[in-house]
C-alpha cells in the first residue's frame, strides 16, 4: 500500500531546502523551515507582510546566506549542490540560465530604457548567443507568447503599461528555459482585470515547459490559480503546509482560517 | 482490493478556530466500496455530510483518521495518507470531479475549459478541443459560445459546461455532485446517457443526486450517509 510512484527524473527533488533561517540580530525573519520542491511543481509562500516570506524567497534564490541550514539545488547534470559551496561561474549559470527571477515592480527586472528586444535578447547573449538575426527572431517569438505585439520590440519599457512591462519580465526570464523560476508577488501592484490575464499566462507557461515555480503572494487567489501546492508563514514559520486547495479549502491553523476567511467573496 | 475506491473508518471534524474552537464533526466511520463500472448514489438530507465525503474522496479535505484507498495505475494509494504530490497525480490520471459549480480561471474559453484535463493528460490540444466541442454540442451548448469564457453564462449552462469538463476525459473514476441540479429535462436525459456510457467503460462513479427520478436511472447501489452522522 502506498507505494512509492514509478521512478522518472522527475521524481528527484530539484531544490532542496533544510532548516533555513536567518536573523537580523536578535529577530528571526525566517526560521527552521525545510521543503523539496519537484520539477514541474508550484509553490505559492503566503502570509502577510513581515511573515518572513520575502527573505525565504531570498535565503532560497541565493541571494541571502541563511543563519543556519541550507538549500541544494540539482544541477542540470543531475548532481544536487549546496547554494552556499557554489563557485562563482557555477553561480552565475544560476542566475542566467537555469533560474528566473520576476521581481514584483518590472523595473527591477528590466532595463528600462533598452529596447523590449535588448531586455530579451541579453539573456540569450549572456549565455553565449552571437547571431543577431537568430536573437531577435527568438525575442520576437517570446514577445508574441506573453501576448506583447512584436511591432513594440524597439520601444523601450518605459513606454510600456504595467502590465506590458511584467509580461516582458516574464519573457526576459523565460528566454533561457529555465527549470526554476522565483516570484516575488508577481501581480501586485496591476489591476485586477490585467492581473486575470497575467495568471492566465503564467499559469499556461508554467504548464507547458514544465517550471518549477516559488511564488510569494499574500493574495491567496493568485495562489489558488496558480500553485500545487502551498506554505503558510506566520512570524518567520511556516505554520500549514500542503495541497493549495486542501489548505485554503479546509485550512487547520487559527492563522490560515483567519486568512482565508478574510478573502472578500467574487 | 478489487475495488476503485475502499473507504475504512474514514472521520472528519472541523475545527473552527475563529469561533472559539468550536468543533464541527461531520461524519465518522465512513467505510464503503466502489467497483469499476459501478455507480453509487450517496444519500441523506442536506447537511450530512454526503459533499464533505466526495472531496474526502477527492483529496481535498483532509481526514482525520481512517484511509481511503484508491486503485491509481495499478497500484493502491491511500489518499488520506498521500503525499500532496501523489494527491496531484492520482486527480490528473485516475479521478475526476464535477462539483456543484464550475471554478474556472477567468479569460480562458469555454471550449478550452472544457479540453483542459486532456491537455493536462497529455492528449494533443487539437483533440482535446474536438472532444470537448463534441460533448459541448451534445449538452446543447451552442458553437458560437465556446469561444466565450463560461463567466458570462447562465447558471445552468455554466453547469452544463462543467459537465461536459468532467466527462471528458477517460479516467476511471468519476465523483459527481448533484451534476443535474440546474438543468432542464433534455439536459437531464443528457447526463443520464453519458454516466450510462462511463459505467459500460468501466468507471467507478460515486454521485450525489436529490432527484428521485435520476437517483432511480443511475444509482446500482445507494449508500446511506446518515449512518455515518459523527456524534456531537
Amino acid at each position: 500500500m502506498s507505494e512509492p510512484m514509478t521512478a522518472s527524473e522527475d521524481d528527484q527533488p530539484l531544490l532542496i531546502a533544510e532548516g533555513l533561517s536567518k536573523n537580523y540580530g536578535r529577530l528571526a525573519a525566517c526560521r527552521d523551515v525545510s521543503f523539496s520542491l519537484y520539477p514541474g511543481e508550484v509553490l505559492a509562500i503566503v502570509g502577510e507582510s513581515g511573515s518572513g516570506k520575502s527573505t525565504l524567497l531570498q535565503l532560497l534564490s541565493a541571494q541571502l546566506a541563511p543563519s543556519a541550514g541550507r538549500v541544494s539545488y540539482r544541477m542540470r547534470d543531475g548532481v544536487l549542490r549546496d547554494l552556499a559551496l557554489l563557485g562563482e561561474a557555477e553561480r552565475r549559470f544560476l542566475f542566467r540560465t537555469d533560474w528566473g527571477y520576476v521581481h514584483q515592480d518590472p523595473a527591477q527586472g528590466l532595463r528600462m530604457a533598452v529596447s523590449a528586444g535588448a531586455n530579451v535578447g541579453e539573456r540569450l547573449m549572456a549565455v553565449g548567443w552571437n547571431h543577431y538575426g537568430r536573437i531577435r527572431d527568438t525575442a520576437t517569438n517570446w514577445l508574441e507568447r506573453v501576448e506583447i505585439d512584436a511591432g513594440r520590440i524597439d520601444d523601450a519599457p518605459k513606454t510600456y503599461s504595467g502590465g506590458m512591462r511584467q509580461r516582458l519580465q516574464i519573457a526576459r526570464n523565460l528566454v533561457t528555459e529555465p527549470r526554476l523560476v522565483f516570484m516575488d508577488e508577481p501581480t501586485g501592484g496591476l489591476d485586477v482585470s490585467v492581473q486575470a490575464r497575467l495568471l492566465d499566462l503564467m499559469r499556461n507557461l508554467v504548464s507547458e515547459l514544465n517550471l518549477a515555480a516559488i511564488v510569494v503572494t499574500h493574495d491567496l487567489a493568485v495562489a489558488r490559480l496558480l500553485s500545487h501546492r502551498v506554505m503558510v508563514m506566520k512570524g518567520g514559520r511556516v505554520i500549514e503546509t500542503g495541497l493549495t486547495d486542501q489548505v485554503l479549502d479546509d485550512p487547520r491553523e487559527p492563522y490560515t482560517q483567519l486568512l482565508v476567511s478574510s478573502i472578500l467573496p467574487p | 482490493m478489487t475495488a476503485m475506491i475502499e473507504i475504512s473508518n474514514a472521520a472528519k471534524t472541523f475545527t473552527m478556530h475563529l469561533q472559539g474552537g468550536v468543533e464541527l464533526p461531520v461524519v465518522s466511520n465512513v467505510s464503503f466500496h466502489v467497483e469499476p463500472g459501478e455507480c453509487v448514489v450517496l444519500s441523506g438530507p442536506s447537511g450530512a455530510g454526503k459533499s464533505s465525503i466526495l472531496k474526502m474522496i477527492f483529496g481535498n479535505y483532509r481526514c482525520d483518521t481512517g484511509r481511503i484507498d484508491i486503485r491509481h495505475q495499478g497500484d493502491v494509494i491511500d489518499l488520506a495518507s498521500a503525499e500532496p504530490r501523489q494527491v496531484l497525480s492520482v486527480r490528473r490520471a485516475t479521478i475526476g470531479y464535477v462539483s456543484q459549480f464550475l471554478r474556472a480561471v477567468p479569460r480562458v474559453p469555454t471550449l478550452d475549459v472544457v479540453a483542459e484535463p486532456l491537455v493536462v493528460g497529455g492528449t494533443p490540444r487539437a483533440e482535446a478541443r474536438e472532444r470537448a466541442g463534441a460533448l459541448l454540442r451534445r449538452l446543447n451548448i451552442p458553437e458560437r459560445l465556446w469561444r466565450l469564457p463560461p463567466s458570462t453564462f447562465s447558471g445552468g449552462e455554466q453547469q452544463r459546461v462543467n459537465i461536459a469538463r468532467g466527462f471528458v476525459s477517460d479516467l476511471p473514476i468519476l465523483l459527481l455532485d448533484e451534476p443535474t441540479a440546474s438543468l432542464d429535462a433534455a439536459n437531464r436525459a443528457v447526463v443520464v446517457e453519458l454516466i450510462g456510457e462511463k459505467k459500460r467503460r468501466g468507471v467507478a462513479m460515486v454521485a450525489i443526486v436529490h432527484d428521485d427520478e435520476i437517483r432511480h436511472l443511475i444509482a446500482d447501489r445507494i449508500v446511506d450517509v446518515t449512518s455515518f452522522a459523527a456524534a456531537a
